[in-house]
């Protein structure tokens, strides 16, 4: 099992391939076929032109809060790669990689950013929660996905993302122990990128490693270079397997850096040095895959080129019909509280509507 | 029909249900092997399982959290709190989850779900053991709030809470739990949330109350009726969503208004039933409404807690005053 040979009490963090895309661990080279390499870089880049035009079209006024993902694309790729159509992903809030791997529309992605409920319902085929603003609650909703799943016989596992301040959280033990006593087949990933907002990791926590605090729900924990996709595949792959198996819940830390703010209304310039930034910079995900693609001739400078300009293309025609998607139906607002409206909601509703009309005259 | 208390009412509901609904699960602190602290899931899991009853570790968030996600995956869990004291680190998983999942989803998931919790004072406890915290669920729009306060419709009202397709917050009388017997039917049947039951009909005030206060009341009525005074009691049986044509129409009648609840006075339910009085049955008030209710004080250790609980007495000389207002 690799997380014996990858202890984060010893200090080991797993990592297969280099900055410069050379696989430097052939030996645990994971077995993707070249289709699917390719695929998850294209997602990649996708994730990286969604993100970056979303930051743009905020700093011009036409988009509200985003939180953007650059520098960690390969943590959220990496890991949800993994996992099934059949299996349930429960996200934070900084994963897009990972919900456009589960098939949740870019449309959906943006309009959600964009200040609207519709945002969050996602296709039926796509098992995924909606974010979850209140930090660290969601590994609570993931035990009790994987407990669900168990209670059921079925052998789906439930894939939940936190944040490396969510690990300071009260839920975020709650929600780890109670997946641990019932051998729940759930995965938790860290995205470890340095910050909390503005406050940085060793602040969160006394322990070297974050995957360390698996050891004491009695669980597999492992650290792994978050920006080396590969490393994230393996892990992610090693702890699916183990849950699917009923051998309960896996926590892998996912050591990457958010390269962007915290959301639009952050300045990190504030808690960080651009050197870092430069550093963190190198190490790059999504370039990382790139060199490795054009050194095994997957991939050119010219077919990125082109790629890079399609999906420009495609964020903005997307963006372009968010923005004229128009208000939320008035009705929408007051009828999903319930199955069946309240009388006091429908009350509401006709007072307000009755109201409006009387403006209108 | 099987004579029963509230309590063996709460057991034997659960029991109908879980035989009848294979997705329904059961859990909490101290439920599954020793039964409840008050024993109210006894013989559970040695019926239906560890996978249908059991323990989970002791800590709130986690319980309701874990139902949240259960429930979305298509189980109807059925989650103890064992006071509704301990209830506060779970606040964020009702309030901020719970409660809005299915606005959030825009209907896409739904929460059938129920967190049954014993409420209220009067049973000489240790701190936190006493509370009364309805009005604040009752104030997040997404919940449902339900309180029994017979056996017949605790059967009613749990099977309506964990048969309703979102999130059910269930506070139990414990005080009453053991008080008296009913007649409850062994068949199926349902008392619909939101609805409010007339008790007692009458001409000169209206009184509505719920939960543990019931019976208090209605002692305070009996006396009340020896000296001439008509009241319509009304038992609210949910808190939310309120059943307001209920109590605007019973108020339309009597002229007159009291409200009881063991709960503080000031942004109460009390304070929720008065508003709807003025705005419902205005014109026909012939005294100002009133509240009967604890002070605004956090509930007292058992040594000071009588200043406290509402006594029959209080409430006969409260409505005395609105009467011959």
């Amino acid at each position: 099992m690799l997380i014996e040979k990858y202890s984060p009490l010893e200090g080991k963090m797993l990592s297969i391939m280099d900055i410069e895309g050379n696989i430097v661990k052939k030996d645990l080279m994971p077995q993707i076929k070249d289709e699917k390499i390719l695929e998850l870089y294209k997602m990649m880049l996708l994730t990286k032109i969604a993100d970056t035009k979303a930051l743009q079209y905020q700093r011009q006024g036409r988009m509200l809060t985003y939180a953007p993902n650059r520098g960690q694309e390969a943590a959220q790729l990496g890991a949800i790669a993994a996992t099934e159509e059949r299996d349930w992903l429960v996200p934070a809030f900084r994963e897009l990689g990972a919900w456009f791997y589960k098939g949740v529309p870019l449309e959906q992605v943006y309009l959600y950013w964009y200040g609207s409920e519709m945002g969050s319902k996602f296709p039926e085929n796509v098992k995924m929660l909606p974010v979850s603003v209140p930090i660290s609650s969601q590994i609570n909703h993931g035990a009790g996905l994987a407990m669900a799943s168990k209670y059921k016989g079925e052998d789906h596992v439930t894939m939940a993302f936190v944040g490396d301040g969510g690990t300071s959280h009260g839920e975020f033990h709650e929600g780890m122990n109670f997946a641990a006593v019932f051998d729940a087949p759930l995965i938790v990933i860290i995205q470890n990128n340095q910050y909390a907002i503005s406050v940085p990791r060793h602040v969160q926590t006394k322990t070297k490693t974050l995957a360390e605090k698996a050891v004491a729900y009695g669980i597999p924990g492992i650290q792994v270079d978050g920006n080396d996709i590969f490393a994230m595949y393996l892990a992610a792959k090693d702890a699916v397997e183990r849950a699917r198996k009923g051998e309960g819940p896996t926590l892998i830390e996912a050591v990457t850096y958010r390269l962007g703010p915290h959301t639009t209304s952050d300045d990190p310039s504030i808690y960080r040095e651009d050197s870092e930034v430069e550093e963190w910079s190198k190490k790059d995900p999504v370039e990382r895959l790139k060199k490795y693609l054009i050194n095994n001739e997957l991939w050119s400078e010219e077919r990125d080129q082109k790629q890079i300009e399609e999906y420009e293309e495609l964020v903005n025609a997307t963006f372009k019909r968010v923005e004229n998607s128009g208000e939320t139906p008035l009705e929408d607002i007051f009828k999903y509280h319930y199955e069946t409206m309240t009388p006091i909601l429908e009350e509401q509703l006709k007072e307000y509507k009755s109201n409006l009309e009387g403006s209108e005259k | 029909m099987a004579l029963m208390n509230i309590l063996n009412t709460v057991n034997h509901t659960l029991d109908h249900e879980m035989e009848r609904d294979n997705t329904l699960v059961v859990y909490g602190e101290d439920v599954g092997y020793e039964g409840g602290v008050f024993r109210a899931t006894v013989g559970l899991q040695k019926k239906y399982g560890k996978d249908r009853c059991f323990d989970s570790p002791l800590a709130e968030a986690g319980i309701v959290g874990s139902a949240i996600g259960m429930a979305i995956n298509g189980l109807k869990p059925v989650v103890e709190i064992q006071f509704s004291g301990f209830i506060l680190p779970a606040m964020n998983q009702i309030i901020a989850h719970a409660a809005r999942m299915r606005n959030r989803s825009r209907g896409r998931f739904s929460l059938p779900m129920v967190i049954r919790a014993p409420y209220g004072g009067g049973i000489r406890a240790l701190e936190h053991h006493s509370e009364s915290l309805e009005a604040i669920f009752a104030h997040i729009p997404g919940l449902k709030v339900v309180i029994p306060s017979t056996p017949y419709d605790t059967k009613g009202l749990l099977l309506a809470a964990i048969r309703d397709p979102d999130p059910v917050i269930f506070l139990e009388p414990k005080r009453i739990y053991r008080a008296f017997k009913q007649e409850v039917p062994e068949e199926d049947y349902i008392i619909p949330i939101g609805k409010a039951k007339v008790i007692k009909e009458g001409r000169d005030i209206t009184v509505v109350t719920y939960g543990a206060m019931v019976p208090q009341v209605q002692e305070a009525v009996k006396q009340l009726e020896k000296e001439g005074i008509s009241v319509e009691l009304i038992d609210l049986r949910t808190i939310s969503p309120l059943d307001k044509e209920t109590i605007i129409k019973s108020v339309q009648k009597t002229g007159r208004f009291a409200a009881v609840h063991e709960a503080v006075k000031s942004f109460s339910v009390a304070a929720e039933l008065i508003s709807t009085v003025n705005e419902g049955a205005f014109l026909y008030l012939e005294a100002p409404p009133t509240r009967i209710t604890g002070f605004d004080i956090t509930i007292p250790l058992p040594r000071g807690e009588h200043h406290f609980l509402i006594s029959p007495e209080k409430i006969i000389k409260k409505i005395k005053e609105v009467v011959e207002f």
